[in-house]
């Protein structure tokens, strides 16, 4: 094969934003891009997911089981982290968690058979990440010191920590505090990232290896696909456990602003 | 990595079409399609409770009509135990007291047969004097042509029964 044929590994090409509709990246708030579209497209299937479960019946029907189950998962997880209050918190919860959880699947789909409709992961970009940690920061912060006013403080303070300790506790506990919405957005991101990484490596390696038309090139051609298989198989698992750790998260540190430890 | 690359050049248009989508999650679905999908759920739950309370209440009650109902039967069971245990006394006393009367009458009859049968035979043995007495006069007058009062062959044959 000539080296025409070679196909050039970048990994990080499928996370580059490009403007829809002609023009340039222009750093305007408004301008529509892949991102936006593809942000769309889960806000559509989320609606189209949750349109299903809204018939309502008394005997609920497959669908309506399947958004059920989503449903009594997080509130029964705002119910049990936060307890009774957890309620008036289940939207943001359930929000984030599906957001996430379609975001990720949504970039998993094989839709890049057609190289114009290969898939945007949203939940790839940090400034993405980063917002949805902020504003689950943000409600610990509010009701926090909403609820509690500058009592808040004591969340800092472990029960029973002895007084000389205290000089030392308390940055470290302030610090590990601080570090939550970095931790929430990073997590998440670098999730999403390293296996959307690993998966395209893997794949340029089987096009490489076909192309090269040696034996040793079908071979690890071979093995690349069984390999990137199982990889597909554990980055679903990660896509719906990311979206879990997220929620799950939020709705603990939201139980530690209403009930302060 | 384009997300720090563009990161300038994208972070407007990423966070107005995030925080659109964002609300229209949060105002659309958390706030409105969420809590009518948790009523359905637990009006759910609450009517299978409801029912399940319901089956408990009628599981219950025919339980109790069934404890009356066995209670009843024992109650009639006892009572018909009762009138037969009675009903048995009754006859046996009953036959006691017609036994002891056939007793009496047999007893009466066997008294009265004795008494006729002592008269009958005290009379069958005075008669069989008479004729022993007869009867030893003549055997005396034909063996010995002796003459003997009736006295006196009274007399040997009374010694003679006395003896026998």
């Amino acid at each position: 094969m000539s080296a025409a044929a070679e196909v050039k590994i970048d990994p990080m090409h499928q996370f580059q934003i490009e403007s829809l509709g002609g023009s340039v990246l222009d750093g305007t708030p408004f301008h529509f891009t892949n991102s936006a579209l593809w942000m769309l497209i889960v806000l559509g299937s989320i609606l189209f997911f949750m349109w299903g479960g809204m018939k309502r019946d008394l005997v609920p029907g497959r669908w309506q089981a399947a958004v059920e189950s989503v449903t009594g998962f997080i509130s029964g997880m705002a119910l049990t982290n936060i307890g009774p209050e957890g309620r008036k918190y289940t939207p943001w919860i359930f929000t984030v968690f599906i957001f996430i959880l379609f975001s990720n699947l949504m970039g998993m789909m094989p839709f890049g058979i057609v190289d114009a409709a290969h898939p945007f992961t949203v939940t790839s970009q940090f400034t993405v990440t980063a917002v949805l940690a902020v504003i689950s920061f943000s409600i610990v912060l509010i009701v926090g010191f909403w609820k509690h006013g500058f009592h808040f403080f004591s969340l800092f303070v472990p029960h029973g920590t002895p007084g000389p300790l205290l000089p030392l506790i308390v940055p470290i506990e302030l610090i590990s505090f601080m570090v939550r919405p970095f931790s929430l957005a990073l997590r998440l991101f670098v999730a999403m990232i390293a296996g959307h990484i690993l998966v395209d490596v893997f794949g340029y390696f089987i096009v490489n290896g076909i192309n090269s038309g040696t034996a040793m090139g079908y071979g690890i051609s071979l093995i690349s696909f069984i390999f990137i298989a199982g990889v597909n198989a554990l980055e679903l698992l990660v896509c719906a456990i990311q979206a879990y750790v997220f929620a799950l998260l939020t709705s603990l540190y939201i139980n530690d602003a209403v009930h302060l430890h | 990595m384009p997300q720090i690359n563009q990161l300038l050049l994208v972070y407007q248009s990423q966070w107005f079409w995030l925080f659109l989508v964002l609300a229209v999650i949060y105002v659309g679905i958390g706030k409105g399609m969420l809590p009518k999908i948790e009523k359905t759920v637990d009006d759910r739950d609450a009517k299978i409770a409801g029912d399940l309370a319901a089956a408990e209440k009628a599981r219950a009650a025919a339980l109790e009509i069934e404890e009356r109902a066995k209670a009843a039967q024992i109650e009639a069971r006892t009572a018909a135990q009762a009138v037969a245990a009675e009903a048995k006394a009754k006859a046996a006393k009953d036959a006691e007291n017609r036994l002891a009367k056939a007793d009496a009458e047999i007893a009466a009859k066997v008294g009265e047969a004795e008494v006729s049968l002592a008269k009958a035979r005290a009379k069958a043995l005075d008669g069989l004097e008479a004729v022993a007495v007869d009867a030893a006069q003549d055997i005396v007058a034909k063996v010995s042509g002796a003459k003997v009062t009736p006295a006196q062959a009274a007399k040997a044959v009374k010694a003679v029964l006395g003896n026998a």
